[in-house]
């Protein structure tokens, strides 16, 4: 299946020709398919943020090429904006950036400003404070006197309910309490699932990326070292380490164990696995101990 | 015994809103830290434990009890100063607490405005530039370091007015992995080395299972005030209360669901390793 979303050897230089002059992005090739959910990891001041900007047009290539469904986005007059409504955007701390009366104008801004008529923007509405959990009482209250949490759920509905193809998400749980991340992170997974949207996943939490996500795509210093499944990028341990990435903590403990002489799989990198991993491992051992227990019954046996 | 540091009794906490309707935040905290203490202060967003750090250096006032630091009555107008020359806070967004367009300017603020004579102002700004590791980055203008860093010199600005005690409230949340460790590093050494007193607000399991000793808030009490690797013990009532647990210790509790003996203490991870192995071996 080909890609939705596409870069080719993406470059962007911040303010070229000056003493400040940083190259951000170096010939990236980035592409993601339809339905696809990615995460984007990288230290900050990686690119990253550059490279997500582009995905909407909000940045121009210094040179290479964005594509959306196969198009350039910078071809023809007006795309960028077109392609914005199909690949939504929620920055770090969105909730700043509420400023409507109610929760209800604040969701309906983007679909009106699509041209769409009053029932659809109603139903959009209505349908993406459904997927961010939000009850219908709470779309009349003032987005002001919303906890932390459910702000940011506010600002991520206003983006689903452009319905957007794409939905980009940077550092969508930071600050949250565990609670408030997982239910964030469940949001995600239904507008995911429902639409069968594609979702690039911005984080810093390697225990986060590798239970959300397929697909992880490693950024440093403006290029993509490696991506692919998180078991592929974790097998990097060492690398990432010195990326200043890290492996989630549920890796670092089977490496600790392999190196103390556990023999014990590698590739683990979720809870779930971990506890697969013990107890495979633990009943392979009691099934041994039990033979070599009853070979040593019988030897007594024969030496009687 | 020493005198403690940071005491509260019977603390109670409104805002007071628009339609006059009061909120309690705070429902009647007591609490003694004691000096050179490395506590931890967890809670969901909502539980009261920002609001009980702004009691620590006077940026709010008790509605009800009191609140004590060093002995000294945060409502006692006269002893404002002195209460937060001994209480340092620094916050979440580094960003929102820079000042000057130089590291060390910006560091030297405080001490500046203590009406600190300049030599030692000099020596102090040096001290704590070297205390947080970024000596360094002196000259430097502070929008261009990374947040880690921006958050180290939050910090020396904190310790160039010689506190006592650091209170943090989540400053690692808009930080990268290596940014997160290079302040709780930062954090810790101050503690071991320097003996200051240290109060950590944060939302990250494994930085709280870092501390000496861990306090969780729900609802505007303590529900619990012990050594981390106990309080982690209570795997289901955090979870009751929308927190979680460190992973190692959320795996070992999936062992023991699945019935196999492992105690639940082990909350870094070469601990996990540890106990994994004497299970496995």
């Amino acid at each position: 299946m080909g890609a939705i979303i596409e870069t080719k050897q993406l470059t962007h230089i911040y303010s070229q020709g000056t003493p400040f002059e940083h190259t951000a992005l170096d010939s990236v090739d980035f592409s993601a398919a339809p339905g696809e959910y990615l995460a984007v990891i990288g230290r900050t001041g990686s690119g990253k943020s550059t490279l997500i900007q582009h995905l909407n047009g909000l940045l121009r290539p210094t040179s290479g090429q964005v594509l959306f469904d196969g198009g350039d986005i910078w071809a023809g007059k007006g795309r960028a904006r077109q392609v914005r409504c199909q690949v939504g955007l929620v920055f770090q701390y969105p909730e700043y950036q509420l400023f409507e009366e109610t929760v209800y104008q604040d969701i309906a801004f983007g679909p009106k400003n699509m041209g769409l008529d009053a029932d659809e923007v109603d139903r959009r509405v209505k349908q993406s404070a459904r997927f961010v959990g939000l009850e219908p009482a709470v779309l009349e209250k003032s987005p002001f006197d919303l906890s932390g949490g459910q702000k940011r759920r506010v600002a991520i509905a206003g983006v689903i309910a452009m319905e957007p193809r794409v939905l980009v998400l940077d550092e969508p749980t930071a600050g949250l309490d565990p609670s408030g991340s997982a239910r964030i992170l469940d949001n995600i997974r239904t507008y995911h699932q429902e639409k069968n949207a594609c979702i690039i996943l911005v984080s810093h939490s390697m225990e986060e990326v590798a239970r959300e996500a397929g697909r992880l795509v490693v950024i440093h210093r403006g290029a993509i070292p490696f991506s692919g499944s998180p078991e592929a990028v974790f097998a990097h341990g060492d690398e990432l380490e010195a990326m200043g990435l890290g492996v989630p903590a549920m890796t670092r403990v089977f490496a600790r164990l392999r190196s103390m002489g556990v023999d014990i799989p590698p590739s683990v990198y979720t809870i779930p696995q971990a506890r697969e991993a013990v107890l495979t491992t633990l009943h392979r051992g009691l099934h041994k101990a039990e033979n070599g227990g009853s070979q040593a019954a019988s030897d007594e046996k024969g030496a009687e | 015994m020493a005198q403690p540091i940071l005491q509260t009794e019977n603390l109670v906490f409104r805002y007071t809103t628009g339609e006059g309707v009061a909120p309690t935040v705070l429902d009647g905290l007591t609490l003694s830290i004691r000096p050179g203490e490395f506590v931890a202060v967890l809670g969901h967003n909502g539980s009261g434990k920002s609001t009980l750090a702004k009691h620590f250096n006077a940026i709010l006032l008790p509605s009800g009890g009191k609140v004590y630091v060093d002995g000294m009555d945060t409502c006692d107008e006269a002893q404002l100063l002195d209460i937060r020359r001994q209480v340092g806070m620094v916050f979440q967004n580094p960003d929102n607490q820079i000042v000057a367009s130089v590291v060390e300017e910006d560091v030297a603020f405080g001490p500046e405005n203590l009406g600190i004579p300049s030599a030692e102002i000099r020596e102090r700004v040096d001290a704590a530039l070297a205390a947080v590791g970024m000596a360094d980055y002196a000259r430097h203008a502070p929008h261009l370091l990374s947040g880690g860093q921006k958050q180290r010199v939050a910090i020396a600005g904190v310790l160039a007015m010689r506190p006592r005690c650091i209170v943090l409230d989540e400053p690692t949340a808009m930080l990268d992995p290596v940014g997160r460790k290079e302040v709780l590093d930062t954090i810790r050494r101050l503690n071991r080395e320097q003996n200051i007193t240290v109060v950590l607000i944060t939302h990250h399991m494994d930085e709280a299972a870092q501390a000496e000793r861990l306090i969780v808030m729900h609802d505007g009490h303590i529900v619990a005030d012990d050594k981390p690797e106990l309080v982690f013990q209570n795997v289901d009532g955090l979870r009751s209360l929308g927190l979680e647990v460190p992973e190692p210790v959320a795996l070992l509790y999936e062992l023991r669901q699945a019935g196999v003996d492992v105690p639940l203490t082990a909350l870094t991870v070469d601990q996990c390793a540890a106990v994994l192995k004497e299970l496995l071996a």
